[in-house]
């Protein structure tokens, strides 16, 4: 029974994954790749570690069980923040959107940002210009 | 067991190779950065998979250091394509 559990998770976390990486592959512009990559590869990773985790409750192994766990508490909270500071790092530095996209809402923060960049002079390239 | 292991093997082997497509082809940095973050938490996966198949737990201790190296190293390659300061 817990056997058949965990080949059913174990396989629909595999189907999120495959879905994931051609989405990565197929999607227009980076925008549109990371979200259907992150949320994809994240959940069917999640799902492919809870089935481990039944798997190994099964076989009665308590340490891979716990690492298990806490595998899926990292990649819960790490991979979405990895995701929106690359996303954020690429708005920052002019990578241009799909040309049939409809809606740009972090323009005008996103100049904001850069104007205060320039101002301080904080990248590295200036930093080393300067001294 | 482990016909459907070796099965599950292929399938993610295939999605790393689309990602090893998208980090040779991608047009931009940033492409380049989601892929090699999304092949990390592919082989989180992949180990944990190894742990099951061959009941030794080492694998699990390499998954979740994975984890952890892979977001770091994100996190700089953002903070380096954002234009800022690594210590800011």
């Amino acid at each position: 029974m817990l056997e058949t559990v965990a080949y059913w998770m174990i396989g629909i976390g595999l189907g999120f994954d495959l879905f994931g990486c051609i989405g990565l592959v197929r999607l227009p512009d980076i925008y549109n790749r990371a979200q259907a990559a992150t949320k994809c590869v994240t959940l069917g990773t999640c799902m492919i570690l809870l089935g481990v985790v039944i798997a190994a409750l099964g076989h009665g192994e308590a340490a891979t069980v716990v690492k298990a766990v806490l595998c899926i508490a990292f990649l819960l909270l790490t991979s979405p923040v990895a995701a929106h500071a690359v996303c954020r790092g690429a708005y920052i530095s002019r990578v241009p959107l799909w040309e049939g996209s409809v809606e740009d809402a972090f323009a005008g923060r996103a100049e904001q940002i850069r104007a205060a960049q320039t101002q301080q002079g904080v990248t590295d390239g200036e930093k080393a210009e300067a001294s | 067991m482990s016909l459907f292991i070796q099965i599950a093997f292929i399938i993610l082997t295939f999605s790393a190779a689309l990602c090893l497509f998208r980090i040779g082809r991608g047009p931009t940095a940033p492409d380049r950065t989601v892929a090699i973050d999304i092949l990390g938490t592919l082989v989180v996966g992949f180990c944990c998979l190894m742990a099951v198949w061959t009941r030794r737990e080492f694998y699990m201790n390499i998954a979740i250091a994975w984890a952890l190296i892979s977001f770091v190293g994100t996190l700089a390659l953002a903070k380096y394509l954002e234009g800022r300061s690594y210590d800011a």
